[in-house]
């Protein structure tokens, strides 16, 4: 395999770190809160898809829509349920930080003894390679990136096109401002959640796709990664979140095949401690002066 | 009826008064002034006005109707929208988008016409954006819409403000300090566009200045607030000759 090939399949696991991505930097972005439970969303797209396509034997195309309609109902259910009454109370961010947490470990145990711990076999869509001139990928990873793209130009549009996308960058800047001005923040925050649930149960079809198998824990790396990605972009940034995540991905892809597979993670790590070291708000992230 | 109506509101915060007992009417189209010297509670008015605090005690309605209770997005919608002391614009959104962000409310579609129907969602995007820019004109700024707000000179930052709080198209409109760091001129300028949006918009305002000239100047009644109670009320003449509002102003 050549360097372009490495570097599209590293465009195509960076998409899923990308979608992942998304959701941690808007609702960072409207709420500042590191919504650690996002990770673990994939998951139960995962296990959604699985439920309805091998356990129920329905085609993809029922469970693929109701997969991202249990993702986003999942997300509201835990702003509602977990966040809520911190975030209305304006709490501590270390007390929703651990509530973020303890809500991750109440999803993957709830899993773990609904399913069991083992790992368990899906594929959705079948993969074949494909040729292109010279170069062979994955259908997955041409999925995988055009998936991406897409969603990504779709919430550009949602964000600044809308009548709700402008309440979520109201809100974004001055919450307090934005109420007064007939904005009902608690629907943006909750329909923020909404969204970037949805987002990452499209990124649980493409990994799963992916890599077909799933687990209550598979949440856990790849949610730490996408986070890393946010980061890596800047918190908060839409095509920030986007950027980070193909540059992890290729970044991952590119360690894989010309230094280690086992130095994979390292690097990857190592590259978030250089980004915070040289530009702490990230790549596109803006940097907020307060004025005093 | 009157349009707004205020009975012995009041509030503590800790032990404090910070108001009390005020009484207030305001009726369709006039132009008010809340004046009183620093820390007499005059913004404090304001954040109850709007919901931010909620009184300790007293009654606000709103064309008769109580809006004690309710949240800071529900009294904009039913008509009182109002502009901050110290500039609260959403800096990193263009110009028109602040104002259309205000103008969220009139719209019609709902998140799932957004994702579903798009044409008729874009149209009334279209409709929205043309009322932005016919608003800026008011102020002269329809070439500033598409820049950041953060990039206009500060006078423009206060006149979008008051812009961004009319596209909610209020009953009543609370200015806080509208004449802030303008200079004589600006504020000239201001006194005449206050006049003007009164006439045009059919609002009713409230404003909070310190600018004796131009609250003596615009301002058809005044109410004086001095440690959050009212020492006096009526028309500009009248206010200038009393002697509690002297007594407040020079500190004897």
């Amino acid at each position: 395999m050549d360097f372009t090939t490495h570097v599209i399949n590293g465009l195509g696991l960076g998409s899923i770190y990308a979608l992942v991505a998304l959701g941690y930097s808007m609702v960072y972005g409207i709420v500042q809160l590191i919504n650690f439970a996002h990770g673990d969303i994939i998951m139960v797209g995962g296990y959604s898809v699985y439920l309805i396509m091998v356990m129920n034997g329905l085609p993809a195309w029922i469970a693929i829509p109701a997969s991202l309609i249990i993702c986003a109902v999942m997300g509201m259910l835990i702003e509602r349920i977990a966040y809520h009454r911190l975030l209305v109370h304006n709490a501590a961010r270390i007390s929703l930080l651990i509530t973020a947490l303890g809500v991750s470990m109440f999803l993957q145990n709830s899993f773990m003894l609904l399913f069991g711990s083992e790992p368990k076999a899906m594929s959705i869509f079948d993969s074949q390679p494909i040729n292109l001139g010279s170069l062979v990928l994955d259908f997955s990873t041409l999925l995988n990136i055009s998936v991406s793209v897409v969603m990504m130009i779709g919430l550009q549009l949602l964000v600044n096109k809308t009548k709700i996308g402008k309440a979520m960058q109201a809100t974004s800047e001055d919450a307090g401002a934005a109420k007064l001005m007939g904005i009902n923040t608690n629907n943006v925050v909750l329909f923020t959640f909404a969204v970037g649930s949805a987002l990452a149960a499209v990124g649980a079809v493409l990994y799963c796709n992916t890599y077909p198998q799933i687990k209550p824990d598979m949440g856990n790396l790849l949610g730490l990664k996408a986070f890393v990605a946010a980061v890596l972009g800047g918190i908060g940034s839409i095509p920030g979140a986007m950027l980070g995540g193909y540059a992890l991905g290729v970044a991952e892809s590119l360690t894989k095949a010309y230094i280690s597979t086992r130095l994979t993670d390292a690097i990857v790590f190592s590259i978030l401690i250089l980004m915070l070291l040289v530009k702490p708000t990230g790549l596109m992230g803006k940097n907020r002066k307060e004025k005093v | 009826m009157h349009l707004l109506e205020t009975k012995d509101l009041g509030i503590v915060f800790g032990g404090l008064q910070a108001l009390n007992e005020l009484h207030m009417v305001i009726d369709d189209g006039e132009i008010v002034g809340l004046i009183g010297p620093n820390g007499a509670g005059k913004t404090t008015v304001f954040n109850l006005l709007t919901g931010v605090y909620v009184p300790s005690g007293g009654a606000i309605r709103l064309e008769g109707n109580s809006i004690i209770g309710k949240k800071p997005y529900q009294i904009n919608r039913i008509g009182i929208a109002r502009t901050f002391q110290n500039i609260r614009l959403f800096k990193n959104m263009t110009v028109a988008d602040n104002i259309k962000v205000a103008m969220n409310q009139n719209m019609k579609y709902k998140i799932l016409t957004a994702m579903f129907r798009l044409p008729g969602c874009w149209r009334q995007e279209r409709e929205v954006d043309k009322k932005a820019r016919e608003l800026l004109r008011i102020f002269d700024m329809e070439d500033t819409a598409d820049q950041m707000a953060a990039n206009l000179p500060y006078g423009q930052q206060r006149k979008l403000e008051i812009l961004r709080a009319l596209a909610s198209k209020p009953k009543l409109l609370l200015l806080d300090e509208p004449a802030a760091g303008m200079n004589p001129t600006e504020t000239r300028d201001l006194m005449e566009t206050i006049r003007d949006i009164r006439g045009r918009f059919n609002v009713a305002i409230l404003l909070i200045e310190h600018d004796m000239s131009l609250v003596m100047n615009v301002c058809e009644r005044l109410y004086v607030l001095d440690y959050g109670t009212l020492i006096a009320e009526g028309s500009p003449d009248k206010i200038r000759k009393n002697e509690k509002v002297i007594a407040a102003y020079l500190g004897c």
